[in-house]
């Protein structure tokens, strides 16, 4: 591979750890590192609401940032693209606010159980509080989804359908936009989760017809602290505040208010404006580097571990056998072992991944398994660095005191 | 950083557990959760007076969880309440790396964990069993 991408990112060029936790947080680069900081070094001021020129920088820099993020996911206009926290804060607003307001006693909400706890808690939240049907979609033991199954889950008193176009634990691709289309059909609105998604594949709102579309900065070699919900203008018009207060009114008395347009209405308090700037320079990068470049290195990687793995007795990979339906997210298991001893004989040799229940406890239990330890690869991982972990992976049982 | 932790004496008694049993007449049953990764053991003791007459735990965990919990019956049936607090204390010690090098002596088998002091995001493994036992010893005091 081009090497010289591994100096972009300081903690990876630092050869500190093998690090195949990607799912879980991207790497910055220094780009990011470097557009987050400078916006506290020469921009700071608190964005949309001073009129001297520092507040008014500050603001360009914060909305330069949605520039960018529209045009990215292809969204129609500025209005569509709420700056959040993560996809977590994403998706609850659109609980809160649509969800609340628009589902009714006896309306069904449609689950994947494939879903992350913050794609799936605020719809349980948001159906019981309103006296509302959660029904859950089940996928294919192998994480495939049955389209006939969503044809006939999906339901003329459905109101609402939530799932992630990536499976965090899975790594396999939804077809989101054909369960868009199904679930206009019956007059439902799509809530997408995005967070595994977009840092692997370009995203294109208008082309997937989704209502709303969440992801989280910091997996996409951004930030923390700062996440995206898109969400369709006359859908986000019709909707009231999530959080009120600051920086979201265009008057208020002691009676009450006059909210502002969007996408302020959904932005209360002081924004995270450093966070929106290292968003924009990591987009920047993403779009540099080019999707086919990183999609071509994570699944040359990708492949090369679900092979190894496969290749190891006792060893066992969730989901699909082919990488191409992993998106670098490669869950496995190991025969008698506890996933946390698995990741400890990583650890210790040097490899960083994640074991237990990757926030997706319904699916795993629906799968069979317990807790499970997940490498998760992005284009900056190595072919050498997939040796090393498979290197460990083979002596894991033997460490634990099974001789074959 | 060390996987020395998996020695013969812990993988021993992760593989081959010699208390992992049910024991339907136990005098205490009390249930330990690891919140950190949801594994669960469930203690159970039967006593004699201030003596623990046996013991057992059931339940499903990692192999620091599972060996320091048998580790630990082993030790403590035979003796009396406040003798199992007083090494359970002991354990809590060693594994803050607080212990001396006797009074880790002390803890025979145990001691096989003491290095978990260097690895904070296992203590909660290697403490469920004694965490649990004291609790269900306090509970029955």
């Amino acid at each position: 591979m081009d090497m010289d991408y591994r100096q972009d990112f300081p903690l990876i060029a630092s050869e500190r750890t093998i690090y195949i936790d990607n799912a879980a947080t991207a790497q910055r680069p220094q780009c990011v590192i470097d557009a987050e900081m400078d916006f506290y070094m020469n921009h700071n001021a608190n964005p949309l609401r001073g009129t001297y020129p520092l507040s008014i920088e500050a603001t360009d820099v914060y909305e330069n940032a949605r520039k960018t993020v529209k045009n990215f996911i292809n969204a129609d206009s500025l209005a569509e693209v709420i700056f959040t926290r993560n996809t977590s804060e994403s998706i609850n607003l659109v609980a809160y606010s649509y969800g609340l307001s628009k589902i009714e006693e006896g309306d069904e909400v449609v689950v994947s159980i494939m879903e992350h706890h913050s794609n799936m808690l605020p719809w349980q939240m948001a159906a019981r509080q309103k006296k509302a049907v959660l029904k859950y979609l089940y996928c294919e033991k192998d994480g495939s989804l049955d389209m006939n199954k969503v044809e006939s889950l999906i339901t003329d008193k459905t109101k609402l359908v939530a799932i992630t176009q990536v499976s965090n634990v899975l790594g396999r691709v939804n077809d989101v936009k054909t369960i868009a289309e199904i679930a206009h059909k019956r007059g439902a609105v799509i809530v997408v989760d995005g967070a595994q998604s977009i840092p692997h594949m370009p995203v294109d709102v208008k082309e997937l017809d989704v209502d709303f579309f969440a992801f989280s900065g910091h997996k996409l070699y951004g930030p923390m602290g700062i996440g995206v919900l898109y969400g369709k203008k006359e859908l986000l018009e019709e909707m009231p505040p999530f959080l009120t207060g600051g920086e979201m009114i265009d008057s208020v008395t002691i009676d009450g208010a006059v909210y502002a347009e969007l996408p302020h209405k959904f932005e209360a308090g002081t924004v995270n404006a450093a966070g929106a700037a290292g968003l924009d320079a990591a987009i920047r990068y993403v779009q540099s580097v080019g999707y086919d470049y990183m999609r071509e290195r994570e699944l040359a990687v990708t492949d090369r571990a679900v092979k190894g793995l496969l290749d190891i007795p006792h060893v066992h990979v969730i989901g699909s056998e082919k990488a191409d339906e992993h998106t670098g997210i490669v869950t496995f298991t190991v025969d008698d072992v506890h996933p946390h001893d698995v990741s400890e004989v990583l650890i210790s040799d040097g490899v960083s991944v994640r074991a237990g229940h990757h926030c997706a406890q319904p699916l795993l239990s629906y799968l069979g398994v317990n807790a499970t330890t997940r490498a998760s690869f992005m284009f900056y991982n190595t072919e050498k660095e997939v040796d090393a972990f498979l290197a460990s992976v083979k002596t894991v049982r033997e460490r634990l005191g099974y001789h074959e | 950083m060390s996987s020395n932790i998996y020695n013969e004496i812990l993988t021993e008694h992760n593989i081959r557990p010699e208390f992992k049993y049910d024991m339907e007449d136990a005098d205490i049953v009390l249930e330990g959760v690891n919140p950190s990764c949801g594994d669960n053991i469930w203690l159970k003791l039967k006593l004699d007076g201030d003596v623990i007459a046996d013991g057992s735990f059931i339940g499903t965990g990692c192999a620091i969880s599972q060996a320091s919990a048998d580790i630990m019956l082993g030790m403590i049936i035979g003796k009396k309440k406040d003798e199992a607090l007083q090494m359970a204390e002991l354990f809590m010690k060693m594994i803050k790396g607080e212990a001396t090098d006797e009074e880790i002596d002390s803890l025979e088998e145990a001691s096989a964990l003491k290095d978990i002091a260097h690895m904070p995001a296992r203590v909660k493994c290697a403490v469920l069993g004694w965490r649990t036992l004291k609790e269900a010893i306090d509970n029955s005091l």
